[in-house]
C-alpha cells in the first residue's frame, strides 16, 4: 500500500493519495485543475509542461527545472513543486516582463514553460547571466512561433534587471519571485521522510523516468511503482580505492558537473551540449540510461568506453559486472529482476588517458543519435597501450568494439592502421535502417567518426586531409 | 504596441479550449483510427470498447444522424470511415468515456479485421494509375515549345520535395456543450469557425444557427487548423449530441501526428532554357502533388504552387502544370505558404542548375531575371512595382554581400574539412485568397456608455498578433487609447459566414472591416458632436487622444462625455460592417486573371557552415530586407518574419517527414521529427524593412506578413549546396529536400559508401524504403 505523498505545491502543503506513478503533469491539470502547465508532447521534447522542483539539501533548497510529463507524483514527497502559477506576482516578474517587452510570445502555448525554465536559470546561485545560460534554459523548449531570436534577447533584460543578483534569496529580495520561497526550507524539513520499499521485483522501478515514462507511461500510472529517487544513498560521485564510485541515481547534470568527472573528461561540457536538454539532464540518471538498454544511450556508450563496472545489489548481497558484457541482446541484461543497479565504478585513469565522444543526430541538440561513439585511449611511446571503444546505434545493444580494441593494442597510430580498424568495426557492427538513418548511412558515420576522433586526439600524427585526399 | 495577449501568456493565464472550467459531467472522447493504409473493413468489434469501465458510447459511421461528409471543396471525405479505409490514421470510431484515460482504453480494446488493398504513397505512381483529384491545371505565357530553339542551354531535372508537420504546440482539440433548444456550442481550436459550424451542422442534420462556435485563441495553427480542425469539432459535437453531455476531445501528440495531414510533398519535373548570358528564356514544370487520400484543400494549394512557380522572376515563355495525386496518406492540407514554397523551390533549383552549367554564381542568374514593374506573371497579372529589385539591391548592399562572398571564399580556401556556403533568396508572394469569394470579412463594434469598446471580428488569434493589430487599428480609428478596446472571442453568433484565418489576409480583411464599422459609428457621433458644438460641418470634427477637435482645435468635449451624451440622445453606438477586397478576379477557363490584391516581396541572404566529415551543419545567419508596406506594428511583424523563417529553415533541413511503404508514419513523435530549437536557429538574424514602401490596400498602408517570410528559409537549402560544392566541386548533387545531415554526408562521400556496402549482409528492415 502506497503511502500518501506530501509536498509543497507553490505556497501550500499538499497531501495526496494520488497513485504515485501519476505524472506530475496529470496531477496538476486533472487533480489540481491548475491549467498554466501545458501538455505539448508528453515525452520531454517540447518543454511546455516544465515545472521547478526544489529539493532540500542541508539547510538550502536547490531548484531545477523538470518536464512534469516525465516525473512521477510519488517522487514529489518532501519536495517543493513550483508551477507558473507559483511564480506569478501582482506585477510581471523580470522574466515575464522581458518576454512581453521583446514580443517573445506569440500563440502563448509554450510560454508558461519557458517562463518557468528561464526563472529556474536565475534561481541558480551565482549563475552568470550570459548567452549560454539563457540558451541552456531554452534548450528543452520548442517554440513554433517566434524563431527564438526574441527569446534569446531576454538576456539583456536579465542583465539589467537581475545582474549579479541571481539565486533564490536575491530574487526574493528584489521582488523577482514571491516571498513564500523564503520559508520553504524550514517547511520542507517538517515533512517526514517516506520509506519506499526497495529491492522487490513486484515493483516497476522508476529512476529519473525520462525514458521509461515515454515507453510505459500508460502502464506506470496503474502499476505498483518503486520510486528509486527516494533513496538518496544511490546518488553522488566519490573516489574510493582507485575507482570513481558513481551512484546509479546520479543525474547527467550532477555527473557532468562533478570535479572528479571534469578532471578526467575535460570536454564533458561540450559532450553534454549534444545530450538531451537541461530539464532532461536534471532528471535522467546514469543508472536509468544503463538499465534502459537503449542501443543508442549516450551515457551508456561513454561509460562503456570508460570501462565502467556495475554493482548489482540483491538484498544484502552484491556482484560486479563489467558494462562491456552487461548486454546480452536487444534490451536483455545480465541482471536478475530482483537485482538493483546501485553503483557504477569507473577505474582510475593514468594522466595520459584521453577520452573522446562523438554523436551525430538529425538536429544537433535534444535529439537521439543516429550513431554515437566513445573511446578511451592511452598512448605511450607511440604505441597504443590501452584502448576501449564503444558505439551506439549500430547494433541491438550498446556495442563494445572488442575485436577492434584488441587489434589496436600495441599498435602505432597511422592512417593505414585506422583503415584496418574501421574494416574490423564494419564487421563488428550490424546497423539496420530506421527513422534515425539508413544502415549505409550508419556505416558511413562510424567510418567518419572514427577518423574524426583520432584526428582530434592526435593532431600531430594524423591530418584529416590524408583521409580524403582522393577527392 | 505590445502584444495584448502577452501578459496572460507569460502568467499562464491564457485559456485554451481544455483550460476552460469543466462543466459538470463532462465526458472525454478518443478516436479509433485505421491501423492500415488501404482496405475494406471486414469486421470491426466496437462492443469490446463498451466493456471498458467508464465508456459511455462508441460511435461509428452509422451513428451520424446527418450526412457523413466533411470535404471542404470536393465532397470526398467521410468523417468516420464506412466500409473501407484509405489511409493509416483514418478515423473509424469515437469512444466517449468519463475520463480521457478510459476513452483511450476503449480505443485500445477495439479490434477490427481488414481486407488489405495495395497502397500508393508516391504521387507519380498515383498519376500513372489515374488516381487524380480534380483536373490537372496549366498556366502558360509565351510559347514554350517554340522558345526552346532560342535557348543556348536547356536543362532538365527533378525535385523531390518533402512534406512538413505543423507542430502547433497546442494539438487539435474541441469541447462541445449541448444547450437548450437543440443547440450545440463548440469551443474549438480552429482557424475556421464557420467551417466547423457548417460541417457540424451537416453531420448532425442541423441548421447552421443551431451550432455556435467560439474561439478565444488557438495555440498555433500554421494552416493545420484551417480545415483539419473541423473533424475534431465534429467528433466532440457528435458525442455531445448522442450523450446529451459536454464532450471534450484533445488529441495527444502522436495521435495528432498520425491522424492529420501535413504540407504536401511534391515531385516536380522541370525543364529550363537560358541564353549564355544567363537570361532565362523558357521554363516548363510539371508538379505532382502528393495530396493524400482526400482532396481537403489540395486543389487550392496546387493553384498557389502554379502561381508561384516563377517566384520573383520574369520568364517570357512558361508552362506550369500541376496535378493533385491521390495517395494512401492522410489528406494533406494547408501549411503556411500554401503551395507557394514548393513552387518557389523548383524554380530556385532550376536556376541553380543553370548557374552550374553556365559556371556563373547563382545570384548572377537570379539578379538578371528579377521581375520589373509591369512584367506579367504566367497567369496574366502584371507585377505592380519595382520592389523586388529594390529589396534585392538593398539586401546586397546593406549586408555587404561582396564582403560575405570574399570572406566565405577565403574561409573555404583556408579550410579543408569545414566549408561555408551562402545563398540569396528573393521571395514574391501574392496576397489574397486565390479563391476570390473568400476575400471577405465582417466586424462588429460596440461602444459602451462608459466609453469602452468591444470589437469582434471573424479573425482568429493564433499567435500572429491579430488581436493586437485590431486593437491598434480600432484605437487609431477612434482616436482613443488602446486600453479602452477589448477584442472579443471569435464567435459565429456575432460574426456570420467568416472565411478562415489564413492566406496572410486576416489582418487585412478583418482590420478593414473593423475600420468600416468604426467609421459608421464615428459618422454618427461626429454628426451629433457637430450639432452639440453648433458647427455646420461634421467633417471638421476629429477625435485625437480622446479629445473632440473641431478644425484641429480642442472643443472642451472629450470622448467619454460625447459617448454619454450621444447615448442619451439615442444615437446608435454599435455597428456591423462588411469588407470585400475589390478588383481581384480569376477566369479558370482561360487560366488568366488578377488573383492577388498585391504581392509581398523581400530578399534574404543565408549563410551556413558545414562539417564535411560529420555531415552536420549550422545556419550562421539570415539577413533580410522585407517589404511590409507601412508596418502596422513592427514588433508583431518582426515576430511573424522570424517565426516564418524558422519554419522555412526547418522544412528544408531537419524536418524529415517519413512514411514507410505501408503508409505508416515513421516520424511520429517530436523525438524523431525535429523542428528548429534554440540552438538550431542562428543568433545572427537581421531584418530590415524596405523604406517608404506604401500599400493602399492594407489597413493604414500595412501589408500582409504571415506567410512570405517562410520562403526565405529555402535559401538555407541552396547555401548548404554551396558549401557541399565547395568540398566536392567534382560532384553533382540531387535536388532532394530536406537536406538532412544524412543526405549531405551520403552525397559528399559516394566512394566510401560504395566500399561500405560490401560489408552488409544483414536483412533489410521494413523501414528500408521510405518516402
Amino acid at each position: 500500500m502506497a503511502q500518501n505523498t506530501q509536498f509543497i505545491l507553490n505556497s501550500r502543503e499538499v497531501i495526496t493519495d494520488a497513485h504515485p506513478g501519476t505524472l506530475v503533469l496529470d496531477f496538476l491539470r486533472q487533480n489540481e485543475k491548475m491549467m498554466g502547465t501545458k501538455e505539448g508532447c508528453r515525452e520531454g521534447d517540447c518543454g511546455a509542461c516544465t515545472v521547478i522542483i526544489g529539493e532540500l539539501a542541508k539547510d538550502k533548497v536547490s531548484y531545477k527545472p523538470v518536464t512534469s510529463c516525465l516525473m512521477p507524483t510519488g517522487e514529489l514527497h518532501g519536495k517543493h513543486l513550483v508551477t507558473i502559477e507559483g511564480l506569478n506576482l501582482p506585477e510581471l516578474s523580470p522574466v515575464q516582463e522581458a518576454i512581453v517587452e521583446e514580443g517573445a510570445t506569440q500563440c502563448g502555448f509554450c510560454t508558461p514553460g519557458i517562463v518557468v525554465s528561464l526563472t529556474a536559470g536565475l534561481m541558480e546561485e551565482e549563475s552568470d547571466i550570459s548567452k549560454d545560460s539563457v540558451n541552456r534554459a531554452l534548450s528543452g523548449h520548442l517554440c513554433r512561433c517566434t524563431g527564438y531570436r526574441s527569446l534569446k534577447a531576454c538576456e539583456s533584460h536579465f542583465k539589467e534587471s537581475i545582474g549579479k543578483r541571481t539565486g533564490v534569496n536575491a530574487l526574493i529580495d528584489m521582488g523577482g519571485i514571491p516571498n513564500y520561497f523564503r520559508d520553504i526550507p524550514s517547511r520542507l524539513k517538517k515533512i517526514p521522510p517516506l520509506t519506499s520499499p526497495n529491492g522487490s521485483a513486484e515493483y516497476f522501478f522508476i529512476a529519473g523516468g525520462t525514458d521509461v515514462y515515454i515507453q510505459e507511461g500508460d502502464i506506470l500510472r496503474e502499476s505498483s511503482v518503486g520510486i528509486l529517487n527516494l533513496n538518496p544513498e544511490m546518488k553522488g560521485v566519490a573516489t574510493k580505492n582507485g575507482h570513481i564510485h558513481v551512484g546509479s541515481l546520479t543525474t547527467f547534470e550532477e555527473f557532468a558537473a562533478h570535479p572528479e568527472i571534469t578532471n578526467i573528461i575535460p570536454d564533458i561540457e561540450k559532450y553534454m551540449f549534444l545530450i538531451a536538454s537541461w530539464q532532461i539532464r536534471t532528471r535522467a540518471t546514469l543508472g536509468g540510461n544503463i538499465i534502459n538498454a537503449s542501443p543508442i544511450g549516450d551515457m551508456t556508450i561513454l561509460l562503456m568506453a570508460m570501462d565502467a563496472q556495475l554493482v548489482l545489489q540483491n538484498g544484502t548481497g552484491s556482484r560486479k559486472v563489467p558494462l562491456t558484457s552487461f548486454y546480452k541482446g536487444y534490451k536483455q541484461l545480465d541482471k536478475k529482476d530482483s537485482e538493483i543497479l546501485t553503483k557504477i565504478l569507473i577505474p582510475s585513469f593514468s594522466p595520459d588517458t584521453k577520452i573522446h565522444f562523438e554523436k551525430i543526430s538529425k538536429r544537433k541538440c535534444l535529439d537521439i543519435a543516429s550513431v554515437n561513439l566513445a573511446l578511451k585511449i592511452v598512448e605511450k611511446n607511440n604505441f597504443i597501450e590501452n584502448i576501449c571503444m564503444a558505439t551506439g546505434g549500430v547494433a541491438p545493444v550498446p556495442l563494445y568494439l572488442e575485436k577492434t580494441c584488441k587489434f589496436l593494442k600495441e599498435q602505432t597510430i597511422s592512417k593505414d592502421l585506422l583503415y584496418d580498424a574501421i574494416t574490423l568495426i564494419q564487421e563488428e557492427i550490424s546497423p539496420i535502417t530506421d527513422i534515425r538513418g539508413s544502415k549505409d548511412y550508419k556505416r558511413l558515420l562510424i567510418h567518419q567518426l572514427v577518423i574524426k576522433s583520432f584526428v582530434n586526439l592526435f593532431p600531430n600524427r594524423l591530418s584529416i586531409e590524408e583521409f580524403y585526399e582522393k577527392h | 504596441m505590445k502584444n495584448i495577449d502577452a501578459v496572460f501568456h507569460v502568467r499562464g493565464e491564457s485559456e485554451y479550449v481544455d483550460d476552460l472550467p469543466q462543466p459538470a459531467e463532462m465526458l472525454f472522447a478518443a478516436i479509433y483510427c485505421s491501423p492500415i493504409a488501404h482496405g475494406k473493413i471486414v469486421q470491426c468489434d466496437l462492443k469490446k470498447a463498451n466493456d471498458i469501465p467508464g465508456v459511455a458510447a462508441v460511435l461509428s459511421a452509422k451513428d451520424i444522424p446527418g450526412e457523413n461528409q466533411i470535404g471542404p471543396i470536393i465532397q470526398d471525405e467521410l468523417l468516420l470511415a464506412d466500409g473501407e479505409v484509405h489511409y493509416a490514421g483514418q478515423p473509424i470510431a469515437v469512444v466517449i468515456a468519463s475520463t480521457p484515460q478510459a476513452a483511450r482504453k476503449g480505443v485500445k480494446a477495439i479490434t477490427a479485421e481488414f481486407d488489405e488493398s495495395p497502397i500508393i504513397t508516391d504521387p507519380k505512381v498515383a498519376y500513372q494509375m489515374g488516381e487524380i483529384i480534380g483536373t490537372p491545371r496549366t498556366l502558360a505565357i509565351g510559347d514554350v515549345d517554340a522558345a526552346w530553339e532560342e535557348c543556348d542551354i536547356i536543362l532538365e531535372g527533378t525535385c523531390t520535395i518533402g512534406g512538413q508537420e505543423h507542430v502547433y504546440l497546442e494539438t487539435q482539440r474541441a469541447r462541445a456543450i449541448p444547450m437548450e433548444g437543440n443547440v450545440i456550442r463548440v469551443h474549438a481550436s480552429t482557424q475556421s469557425p464557420y467551417a466547423t459550424q457548417r460541417t457540424v451542422a451537416k453531420i448532425l442534420g442541423f441548421h447552421h444557427n443551431q451550432i455556435e462556435v467560439d474561439v478565444k485563441r488557438i495555440g498555433g495553427g500554421f494552416g493545420g487548423k484551417e480545415d483539419q480542425a473541423t473533424p475534431i469539432g465534429c467528433f466532440a459535437a457528435l458525442g455531445a449530441w448522442h450523450t446529451g453531455k459536454p464532450v471534450e476531445l484533445v488529441l495527444n501528440r502522436s495521435e495528432d501526428m498520425r491522424m492529420t495531414g501535413k504540407r504536401h510533398p511534391y515531385i516536380s519535373d522541370f525543364k529550363i532554357g537560358a541564353a549564355n548570358d544567363g537570361i532565362i528564356v523558357a521554363f516548363e514544370v510539371n508538379h505532382y502533388q502528393n495530396s493524400g487520400a482526400a482532396a481537403d484543400l489540395s486543389t487550392a494549394v496546387l493553384e498557389r504552387t502554379l502561381y508561384h512557380s516563377t517566384n520573383s522572376y520574369f520568364i517570357p515563355n512558361v508552362q506550369v502544370t500541376g496535378t493533385c495525386c491521390r495517395t494512401n496518406l492522410p489528406p494533406n492540407t494547408a501549411f503556411r505558404g500554401f503551395g507557394g514554397p514548393q513552387g518557389m523551390f523548383v524554380i530556385e533549383a532550376a536556376l541553380e542548375k543553370v548557374a552550374e552549367v553556365l559556371n556563373k554564381p547563382k545570384e548572377e542568374i537570379q539578379g538578371k531575371n528579377l521581375l520589373k514593374k509591369g512584367d506579367p506573371f504566367p497567369f496574366g497579372q502584371l507585377f505592380q512595382n519595382n520592389h523586388i529589385q529594390r529589396t534585392w539591391e538593398d539586401t546586397l548592399s546593406s549586408y555587404d554581400f561582396d564582403g560575405i562572398q570574399t570572406r566565405i571564399d577565403q574561409f573555404n580556401r583556408d579550410h579543408f574539412a569545414t566549408k561555408k556556403g551562402y545563398a540569396v533568396m528573393p521571395v514574391c508572394f501574392g496576397i489574397s485568397f486565390t479563391t476570390t469569394f473568400m476575400n471577405q470579412a465582417s466586424a462588429l463594434v460596440h461602444v459602451y456608455t462608459d466609453g469602452s469598446v468591444s470589437v469582434t471580428t471573424g479573425g482568429i488569434e493564433m499567435g500572429q498578433g491579430l488581436y493586437t493589430n485590431i486593437a491598434k487599428i480600432a484605437s487609431e480609428a477612434f482616436g482613443i487609447g488602446p486600453e479602452r478596446i477589448k477584442i472579443e472571442s471569435t464567435n459565429t453568433t456575432r460574426i456570420a459566414n467568416m472565411s478562415p484565418s489564413a492566406a496572410s489576409s486576416t489582418t487585412l480583411l478583418n482590420g478593414n472591416a473593423t475600420v468600416l464599422a468604426i467609421n459608421q459609428i464615428l459618422s454618427r457621433i461626429k454628426k451629433f458632436a457637430a450639432e452639440k458644438l453648433n458647427v455646420t460641418s461634421a467633417d471638421k470634427i476629429t477625435i485625437s487622444d480622446e479629445k473632440i477637435l473641431h478644425n484641429g482645435r480642442e472643443t472642451g468635449l472629450n470622448w467619454c462625455d460625447l459617448i454619454q451624451k450621444a447615448y442619451l440622445a439615442r444615437i446608435g453606438l454599435s455597428a456591423h460592417a462588411f469588407f470585400a477586397t475589390q478588383d481581384i478576379w480569376f477566369d479558370k477557363k482561360k487560366e488568366k486573371g488578377e488573383p492577388f490584391a498585391y504581392h509581398v516581396v523581400g530578399t534574404a541572404i543565408v549563410e551556413v557552415t558545414l562539417d564535411c566529415i560529420r555531415g552536420r551543419y549550422d545556419i550562421d545567419s539570415v539577413k533580410i530586407v522585407h517589404d511590409l508596406g507601412r508596418p502596422l506594428n513592427e514588433r508583431v511583424d518582426l515576430g511573424q518574419i522570424e517565426g516564418g523563417l524558422a519554419q522555412g529553415l526547418g522544412w528544408v533541413t531537419t524536418e524529415d517527414l517519413q512514411y514507410d511503404q505501408k503508409g505508416q508514419l515513421l516520424s511520429n513523435a517530436l523525438a524523431n521529427y525535429k523542428v528548429p530549437d534554440v540552438y538550431f536557429m542562428p543568433d545572427d538574424i537581421q531584418v530590415k524593412f524596405l523604406e517608404d514602401a506604401d500599400s493602399e490596400l492594407g489597413p493604414y498602408g500595412s501589408k500582409a506578413v504571415g506567410e512570405p517570410p517562410l520562403m526565405y528559409g529555402i535559401g538555407a537549402y541552396f547555401a548548404l549546396r554551396h558549401s557541399m560544392k565547395a568540398f566536392r566541386p567534382d560532384l553533382e548533387f540531387a535536388l532532394h529536400s530536406p537536406l538532412t545531415p544524412e543526405k549531405i554526408l551520403m552525397s559528399l562521400h559516394p566512394e566510401l559508401l560504395n566500399d561500405l556496402k560490401n560489408h552488409d549482409t544483414s536483412p533489410v528492415s521494413l523501414a528500408e524504403e521510405t518516402i
